[in-house]
């Protein structure tokens, strides 16, 4: 039975039920979140006004030079080399996952996905340290696919095991080969997992620094932390930033384009028979060599290599005085910006579910709009609206947790409303009905169903967290250092072996987000 | 109507104190486990852009000889002297330590150092200090061409850093033209070519250069024949000599000398910020450093850096300072803005 349908009626009895295309009448909540909304924007808001205030002269001399121009050929050619390897390559590992007779399905299943616990700067890090001489746009771009593919593996494969096979076999009974109903059913039918996905990847290519660093790569996101490191916040960096923004604004843009209207659940009674498997046969073991070949170089190389410096290092490099404050610092960063970011996303996503008007899509298209910002735009929009507006808040823990929240907020409010879908408000209301107050029934009905997601999405966010690079940088207080500083501090200074147990560390703490991205991923399909 | 109302006052309510509440518990809890960092704790708070080892192991002998603690916060020399200046008078540093003096002028000239105590300026050298004794030096280290053994002839070497903007050099040579180091030799270029030969000088190594980043990182891929020299300081082929000397078994050594730019010797700069509010400590950081002791963590420990104050000499594998027939150049007029200006039009950043 369809769930999009089931989710289209919800929506229309919300709407009926109060008033639809107007504001919902909760001013507290509205408030808060119309609070977090303009708060999320002000990175936004940085960008603009920097660009203006820097004047027109100046803007276009910084803007129309010959390096921005060899950074946006940089950054395009990443781009467009990158998206197209990662759709074909997840795409691929997800067929043959999902659709075809493959041995182990489950353990492939599982380990495509996991190179996502391997954060793309450890994975850059491994490369250079085997291959010093990686550099530039091909090594870019084999390091980004290899960590990037996933992101279009998880939703593709979520969707192809929930397609509906009756279309397929109209298809086919119609007189269509496999590969033509693979090219004109089944892939049409992948096109917001794969939109999605080349949006996710697209972001993570434009806002990557450590990864594209480490191999003499210049984009935007580089050339913006060198700038940075040469002037704090001066012109010539909030240019190449807005720049940036741009980029990401454009890309943002076309992806909700390109989506379309189109619906692709099953409606209309019946179910939905399981997908068709299709036997490999002589496909066995290429598909076997192919699935290997992928892994071996996006997981186990990376992992080896990160446990080969520590064996190198021995003992010496576990400097513990170091380790165990960044270790804490980390997890501290992780718990409290979770923490936040979830309990400011939880208004924005109450408007949504419960109140849905033109309002609340505003609300919560301010926050997709600032994560797709790069953490070095973030970072470079606190520093400065902090020293000059909030000094009191200049270098505190603080103002980093607001922009981890801003930066990983979209993470929280997936999950959080996909959770509060699930505690329909008539629950709620029967609950009221027996007698129970208002903030009671919240308490007992509305909040225990959808904690699952709560806590799903705030463990997204706090891995998340544990690898940011860039904000960190930027904004952490004097004397502080997290896992992912220490890690690039060690191998900027090419001291491998002494940044291994950072980068180990890292890929233990990911482990655990990958398993719930592709659980959260499989639900977010079926709902 | 009115109770559904209530209902979602009270979730905002309960939604608002979440946030409050987490926003208040993350931060003293993130704060208390850095060991009594931010500023406004005792001990003082070092804006430090020279080599993070270097500076914990000042700071870590000041520390036990004083009882004070020191706070560092690592960057580059013109990433912190930007800073301090958009910071003014809030600054929450009190002591700036640079790897090169362009940032301390800039520093300077925003007026917001204060005066060097006397015991200070005593123990350093008039040469390695500004006339105006508002920092400091307290290190230094030489300009040096890098080569790969193999793979060039000490007769191929330039004569002069200015040579390598000729068209025999295009892509056989590298820099790390973000660093400061790199940033300061151009400085010193500035002040004893002028503006034009340095712009010129500058369009030609974004053509005939590889960039790296990071003056090891250059080193390390001159030393595997991936570029034939590189423009970076003297210590990074010591201190890898030193430990494994895995990055610099390949390595030449070339000095330019005679007062070429390419000979520039860049002094390290310390000074107490005027807004510190505790400058007497901070002063006291200062003295340790340039004392004999603090001089004597240069001779004797990683860094291979030149002492240059308390009499202390240079670690023995160096090349004498006096040596290197370095080029006079007053630091106090050396431009860290005007250089990065030029480097950006150069499309070096």
């Amino acid at each position: 039975m369809s769930t999009t349908l089931d989710r289209d009626a919800q929506r229309v009895r919300a709407g009926r039920g109060s008033h639809p295309g107007r504001p919902s009448g909760v001013p507290g909540l509205t408030i808060i979140a119309t609070l977090v909304a303009l708060i999320s924007l002000m990175p936004l808001g940085y960008v603009a006004y920097m660009t203006v205030a820097t004047g027109w002269d100046t803007a276009v001399a910084l803007i129309f030079r010959p390096r921005v121009m060899e950074l946006l050929s940089n950054t395009f050619w990443l781009v467009v080399c990158t998206v197209p390897a990662c759709l074909v390559l997840g795409v691929a590992a997800a067929w043959l996952v999902e659709r075809t007779g493959l041995r182990g399905r489950r353990l492939w299943g599982a380990l495509l996905a996991a190179p996502l616990a391997v954060p793309a700067f450890v994975n850059s890090y491994a490369w250079v340290s085997a291959i010093p001489s990686m550099a530039g746009l091909s090594s870019g771009v084999l390091i980004a696919t290899l960590s990037y593919f996933p992101l279009v593996y998880i939703p593709a494969a979520a969707t192809l095991a929930r397609l509906d096979p009756a279309i397929e076999q109209s298809a086919a009974s119609l007189g269509l080969g496999p590969w033509a109903v693979f090219f004109r059913v089944v892939l049409p039918q992948l096109r917001i997992a794969l939109t999605g996905g080349g949006l996710l990847v697209s972001l993570h290519l434009l806002a990557e620094y450590g990864a594209f660093a480490m191999i003499r790569f210049d984009t935007f996101t580089t050339a913006i932390m060198e700038q940075f490191r040469s002037t704090f916040n001066g012109q010539a960096g909030n240019m190449l930033a807005s720049v940036l923004v741009l980029g990401c604004l454009l890309l943002l843009l076309a992806e909700v384009r390109s989506r379309g209207n189109a619906r692709y659940a099953r409606i209309g009674s019946g179910v939905q028979s399981s997908p068709s498997i299709l036997p490999l046969r002589w496909y066995q073991l290429p598909s076997q060599l192919f699935l290997l070949a992928l892994t071996a170089l996006a997981l186990f190389f990376p992992l080896w290599f990160v446990i080969r410096w520590m064996v190198v290092g021995g003992p010496a490099i576990w400097n513990l005085s170091e380790y165990l404050p960044a270790l804490t610092q980390t997890l501290g960063y992780g718990l409290a910006g979770a923490a936040v970011t979830t309990a400011a996303a939880f208004p924005l996503a109450f408007l949504a579910v419960r109140k849905p008007s033109w309002f609340s899509k505003t609300l919560e298209l301010a926050n997709y709009v600032t994560s797709s910002m790069p953490g070095i735009v973030v970072g470079l929009a606190f520093v400065t609206v902090a020293i000059r507006l909030t000094p009191a808040l200049y270098q505190t823990n603080t103002v980093l947790v607001i922009a981890y929240a801003l930066l990983f907020m979209p993470r929280a409010l997936v999950n959080l409303r996909a959770g509060l879908a699930q505690a329909p408000k008539q629950l709620d209301e029967a609950a009221q009905a027996l007698g129970v107050s208002p903030f009671r029934a919240f308490l007992r009905v509305t909040l225990p169903l959808s904690a699952p997601a709560v806590a799903s999405g705030a463990a997204l966010v706090f891995l998340a967290i544990t690898n940011e690079l860039t904000a960190t940088l930027l904004l952490s207080p004097n004397g502080t250092n997290t896992l992912a500083t220490y890690f690039w501090s060690y191998s900027t200074s090419i001291d491998y072996a002494s940044a291994a147990p950072y980068a180990f560390t890292l890929i233990l703490l990911s482990a655990p987000m990958t398993y719930l991205l592709l659980q959260q991923s499989k639900k977010a399909v079926g709902q | 109507m009115l109770k559904r109302k209530s209902t979602l006052a009270g979730i905002a309510l309960l939604a608002g104190a979440a946030l409050g509440l987490t926003a208040c518990g993350g931060s003293p809890s993130a704060s208390s486990s850095s060991a009594g960092a931010g500023a406004s704790g005792d001990g003082i708070t070092v804006y430090n852009a020279q080599h993070e080892a270097l500076t914990k192991s000042w700071a870590d002998e000041f520390t036990k000889e004083t009882g004070i603690k020191v706070t560092l916060r690592n960057g580059e020399d013109p990433e912190l002297a930007n800073q301090i200046i958009q910071e003014g008078a809030a600054s929450p540093a009190d002591v700036f330590l640079t790897e090169n003096s362009p940032s301390m002028t800039q520093v300077e000239n925003a007026g917001l150092f204060a005066d060097i105590d006397k015991d200070t300026q005593d123990q350093v050298p008039a040469a390695y200090r500004p006339s105006t004794n508002k920092w400091t030096g307290i290190a230094a280290r030489s300009t040096v061409l890098v080569y790969n053994k193999d793979k060039v002839k000490e007769s191929e070497l330039p004569k002069s850093l200015m040579d390598l903007s000729q068209d025999q050099y295009k892509g056989k040579w590298a820099a790390s033209p973000s660093g400061a180091d790199f940033q300061a030799i151009v400085s010193a270029m500035l002040e004893l070519k002028g503006e034009q030969a340095t712009s010129d000088w500058l369009k030609a190594m974004k053509n005939n250069s590889k960039a790296y980043k990071g003056n090891s990182t250059a080193m390390k891929a001159v030393n595997a024949g991936e570029v034939d020299m590189a423009v970076i300081y003297h210590y990074y082929y010591f201190g890898d000599q030193a430990k494994t000397g895995e990055n610099s078994k390949n390595i030449g050594m070339h000095y330019f000398k005679n007062q070429d730019p390419g000979a520039f010797v860049s002094v390290s700069g310390g000074g107490v910020l005027k807004s510190s509010k505790h400058a007497a400590e901070a002063q006291q950081f200062l003295k340790f450093i340039t004392g004999k002791k603090g001089q004597e963590v240069l001779e004797n420990g990683s860094s291979y850096e030149y002492p240059i104050a308390s009499e202390v000499p240079a670690n023995a594998k160096l090349t004498p300072l006096k040596d290197l027939q370095a080029p006079t150049v007053d630091a106090a007029k050396l431009n860290s803005p005007k250089v990065i200006d030029l480097m950006t039009q150069a499309g070096l950043l």
